[in-house]
């Protein structure tokens, strides 16, 4: 079977009879089990897919089938489906079933996507290599024992191996674009808001969004429409209008561009990747767009931002993974205090008790002004700045990682690993809408990704200029 | 107990925290029924149990019943209000942290008058009224190894009402806590029934010497099912601080729970007390606006409070003030006041009655107005036959209204004509009976004659007597008098 960049032309050869929604299945099915080194799937809903399969070819043959009629879905372990499990790759839920099914995955249920399976990822959606699951690091598709990124790394890394058409993953600060630019498939952060949360189990809830792992801007465009909007269930999400982004990919128009100086000029930042930018900037100045650099000087204080206010949110989300409700309980506890800390302390893995830890410590009565305060005020900042330059350009372009996928366990220090995320947590602290799209490799065929942002609720216009620039490198 | 001279060396400082339960057909954040009773861990949906990826939805009942509760204090109402979270661990708290208001209370400030049993009046002054959510239960049962927890409170919507330090005496607050509970009951906001928890009381009591400029360390106290064990725990809290200071003893701010059985208070472990609950806006609940049509459509929305009814009753209706007070204590006994006064278009008389003997009947049968069996059409029916002078007073509340009473759907035209009690107020059948009383009585009315008017009563009575309550009292005073004075 061919491998099939968008759904469109997966619609178009089911209804013409050239394959079925049971081959297409089958052909992620096998190539689940072929890699299953790669420890993408933590686990598989093989007869139920295949049953959708068949119920579904039926309906494609009465012209009754839903707008994603065969579309072969896979969704990061945070995301709930009922009478599944969810366990946030985390050995705290082991066992638990969730009892309802996000709003985003049912709406695309609703259209007749298969959900194939639920895919590993780090540990709470805490990590940026997928080293932090529980179940064991994820592999990437290129290279030896690389690193696909985190923390939707399962999800990124099925698409790149084409173990499911494509995944849901979520961005807290990263964790959809970065892993794509690693494993090179295209990875979409909407605005927060965007996308309705119910169903995601919380990281840091003022971050937190749905985002799409695709081999095509088609296909993100497609998810977005599809799961955008309004929902009864989550209060925070915007009632704003969902525009048929799929109707508007075809768009050509010259935008104003800008990059920014302080990421270009960033010691860490891989030359490689640097030149890959630059060359983008060049094309893009060539066909006619208007480039210009532009000032981002709170570029040092991105990480220290969104590392204080999203542990301190971690913190209060995860406490209620406590052993009474549901979940691991410890089997060996004295009175209600061990049993939290045994519980606690058994079922999560380091890298979130590390930050359970800054959490609570940055909102504790001693420290609170100085951190969790502060770094309200610096979100703020940052936000504005950043729609100051927004109000100026179309896009901020930039790589969306500083170096390509590295190997895993090479990094053991938690600070090193926060700077993988360094260019992509700016989107996730102004909550503004920011894809990652493959644009080249090094020359060791490691993936390079190009990041693009632009102003809330513009992703209409970001994708359309991400498809263009896509077509170009195609 | 402490000596009188003592206890006056002392000024006690109050500060209440009131939690009412709000009455709303589901809970705070999730469609689970709020109900009473259910059996365990019925009412309980994966967004009360805190499953991953729930989230809050805003029950928006419960933001109206708050603000009606602050209009109805006067308190400002905030514009813009957002929920916090104060994060804590307790096997009855779902998620690990309590969904409240920290820094924007719904309501500010406010004032609740207040009048004590023994009359002294007051207005206590609120800090703030906020919303929460309430939290599950734990049950530790006899024999039973394991805590259980019961979901079914957790998420029941909540307010906070929190007074200033203020109060002075066990009265004060006991004052406080009947008027709140008036309040809510008129709001229809809650059921204000402190015995099953749908309002309970924090009670924070400090002692200091009086005339000194600053507080003492506080207690507070917990566990107080009633307004009575309220006022027996602040009363137990203030001697025991003073005690302990007298010994030269600090008191400890701490949390103490109050003990029914021995009428004292206790220290709770202290380490409850080392929490730091990091407080932080809720995340996961769109901030809220108070617009200006939200506030009409809830004021329009406001019934008549109590102390509105008693200035109309005593201002419009020339009630005494302590009937009005007492005919303002709930709801339902005002509204049936008022719907007897406009049957019978006599608020004083119906007032009397209601003072009377229909009090005098609920308080016998132990039931509210809202059990009793007469409608206000059915009592105005009786009060109009004495009005009319067809009964008399004490035939109509002595004879009549028993049998009404018994029979709630009986005329009681009908049944004063059955039992032969139709008032006599015909002077030539009424005379007949005042001369045999007169002429039976010769000692007396020679008596009376010398001066001693007194007597007239004793007459009247033997007239009532003979005529078996059926004589006309005012028409048998005036024939008495004409007879005696010739």
């Amino acid at each position: 079977m061919k491998n099939y960049s968008s759904y469109l032309e997966i619609r178009k050869d089911l209804e013409d009879q050239i394959v079925t929604c049971e081959t297409l299945v089958n052909h992620y099915l096998v190539n689940i089990h072929k890699h299953s080194q790669l420890n993408v799937f933590l686990e598989v809903y093989e007869e139920e897919a295949l049953e959708q399969a068949k119920r579904i070819q039926e309906k494609i043959e009465n012209n009754s089938a839903g707008t994603l009629a065969g579309l072969v879905v896979g969704i990061k372990d945070v995301l709930a489906y009922k009478g599944h499990g969810l366990g946030s790759a985390s050995k705290i839920l082991t066992g638990f079933k969730s009892q309802f099914t996000a709003s985003a995955v049912q709406r695309l249920i609703d259209q007749d996507a298969i959900i194939i399976g639920r895919q590993n990822c780090d540990e709470f959606a805490m990590g940026s290599s997928n080293e932090n699951s529980a179940y064991g690091p994820v592999v990437n598709g290129k290279g030896n024992q690389k690193v696909p990124g985190g923390s939707s790394g399962g999800s990124a890394v099925a698409v790149q191996m084409d173990m499911c058409q494509v995944s849901l993953g979520t961005d807290t600060g990263g964790s959809v674009r970065q892993p794509a630019a690693f494993c090179g498939v295209v990875g979409m952060k909407p605005t927060y808001s965007r996308i309705s949360r119910y169903g995601l189990a919380a990281y840091a809830s003022s971050f937190d969004t749905i985002g799409t792992l695709t081999k095509s801007v088609e296909d993100s465009a497609l998810l977005l429409e599809t799961m955008a909007g309004d929902d009864e269930y989550d209060s925070t999400v915007s009632t704003k209008e969902v525009p048929a982004y799929t109707q508007k990919l075809q768009k050509e128009d010259k935008f104003k561009v800008a990059y920014l100086a302080e990421t270009l000029s960033h010691e860490g930042l891989n030359h490689e990747i640097k030149d890959a930018v630059e060359n983008l900037l060049k094309k893009l100045t060539n066909r006619g767009h208007q480039v210009s650099e532009a000032n981002f000087d709170l570029l040092d204080y991105l990480l220290p931002t969104y590392y204080i206010l999203t542990t301190a949110e971690a913190s209060s989300n995860l406490s209620r993974y406590d052993g009474v409700k549901f979940g691991h309980r410890t089997e060996d506890s004295k009175n209600l205090e061990s049993m939290y800390k045994k519980t606690r302390s058994e079922g999560f893995g380091e890298e979130v008790k590390r930050r359970i830890m800054l959490g609570t410590f940055v909102l504790s009565a001693s420290y609170y002004d100085a951190f969790y305060t502060k770094a309200q005020k610096a979100r703020r900042l940052i936000k504005e700045q950043t729609e100051e330059i927004l109000s100026k350009y179309d896009f901020i372009v930039s790589p969306t990682t500083s170096t390509v996928a590295f190997d895993i366990g090479s990094i053991n220090d938690s600070l090193e690993m926060f700077l993988a995320d360094l260019f992509t947590v700016q989107a996730s602290v102004a909550g503004i809408p920011a894809i990652s799209i493959p644009y080249g490799v090094d020359k060791e065929g490691m993936p390079i990704g190009i990041q693009i942002m632009s102003r809330h609720f513009s992703e209409e216009k970001l994708l359309a200029f991400a498809r263009q620039i896509l077509a170009e490198v195609n | 107990m402490l000596s009188q001279k003592l206890i006056d060396k002392y000024q006690p400082v109050i500060g209440l925290e009131v939690h009412v339960q709000l009455l709303t057909a589901s809970k705070i954040f999730a469609g689970d029924d709020n109900l009473y009773g259910s059996a365990p861990n019925r009412n309980v949906s994966v967004i009360t149990l805190g499953h991953p990826g729930t989230l809050p939805r805003m029950n928006k009942k419960v933001i109206r019943h708050a603000i009606k509760m602050g209009l109805a204090c006067g308190s400002t109402i905030s514009k813009y209000q957002v929920f916090d979270r104060k994060n804590y661990f307790y096997p009855d708290l779902p998620k690990g942290y309590q969904t409240t208001q920290d820094s924007t209370p719904v309501c500010i400030g406010g004032v609740v008058p207040v009048k004590t049993l023994s009359g002294f009046r007051k207005e206590i002054i609120l800090n703030r009224i906020h919303m929460e959510e309430d939290a599950g239960k734990s049950i530790h049962l006899v024999g039973e190894k394991d805590t259980l927890v019961d979901f079914n409170r957790a998420g029941v919507p909540l307010i906070e009402i929190v007074t200033e330090p203020m109060i002075h005496t066990a009265e004060e607050a006991a004052a406080f806590l009947q008027e709140i509970r008036k309040l809510v009951r008129y709001l229809e906001i809650s059921d204000g029934n402190m015995e099953e928890g749908s309002m309970r009381c924090d009670a924070n009591v400090s002692v200091m010497l009086k005339g000194a400029k600053e507080l003492g360390k506080k207690a507070e106290v917990k566990n107080m099912n009633s307004i009575r064990n309220v006022s027996h725990a602040i009363n137990h809290e203030i001697e025991r601080q003073i005690t302990e200071i007298e010994k030269g003893n600090e008191i400890i701010s701490e949390t103490r729970t109050f003990d029914v059985a021995s009428g004292t208070t206790s220290g709770m472990r202290t380490k409850e007390e080392l929490n730091d609950y990091r407080y932080f806006p809720e995340p996961d609940l769109s901030p809220m606006e108070v617009t200006d049509q939200l506030l009409s459509e809830i004021k329009a929305e406001m019934p008549a409070l109590p102390k509105e009814l008693v200035q109309l009753f005593v201002e419009s209706y020339g009630l005494p003030e302590y009937d009005a007070y007492v005919l303002t204590d709930t709801k339902e006994l005002a509204v049936y006041f008022q719907k007897l006064g406009e049957v019978t278009g006599d608020f004083k008389t119906s007032s009397n009655w209601m003072m009377g003997p229909v009090k005098s009947y609920l308080n016998d049968s132990g039931i509210e107005i809202d059990s009793f069996p007469l409608s206000p059409d059915q009592m105005g029916l009786l009060i109009k036959a004495v009005q009319s002078k067809v009964v008399s007073q004490s035939v109509a509340t002595q004879k009549i209204l028993p049998v009404m009473i018994e029979k709630p759907d009986s005329d009681p035209m009908q049944i004063a004509k059955e039992m032969n009690l139709i008032q006599d107020s015909d002077s030539n059948s009424l005379q007949p009976i005042i001369d045999e009383v007169l002429s039976a009585n010769q000692a007396k009315v020679a008596e009376y004659k010398k001066g001693r008017k007194g007597l007239l009563g004793m007459f009247v009575g033997e007239v009532m007597k003979k005529s078996k309550g059926k004589a006309d009292p005012k028409l048998t005073n005036k024939l008495l008098k004409e007879s005696l004075s010739v």
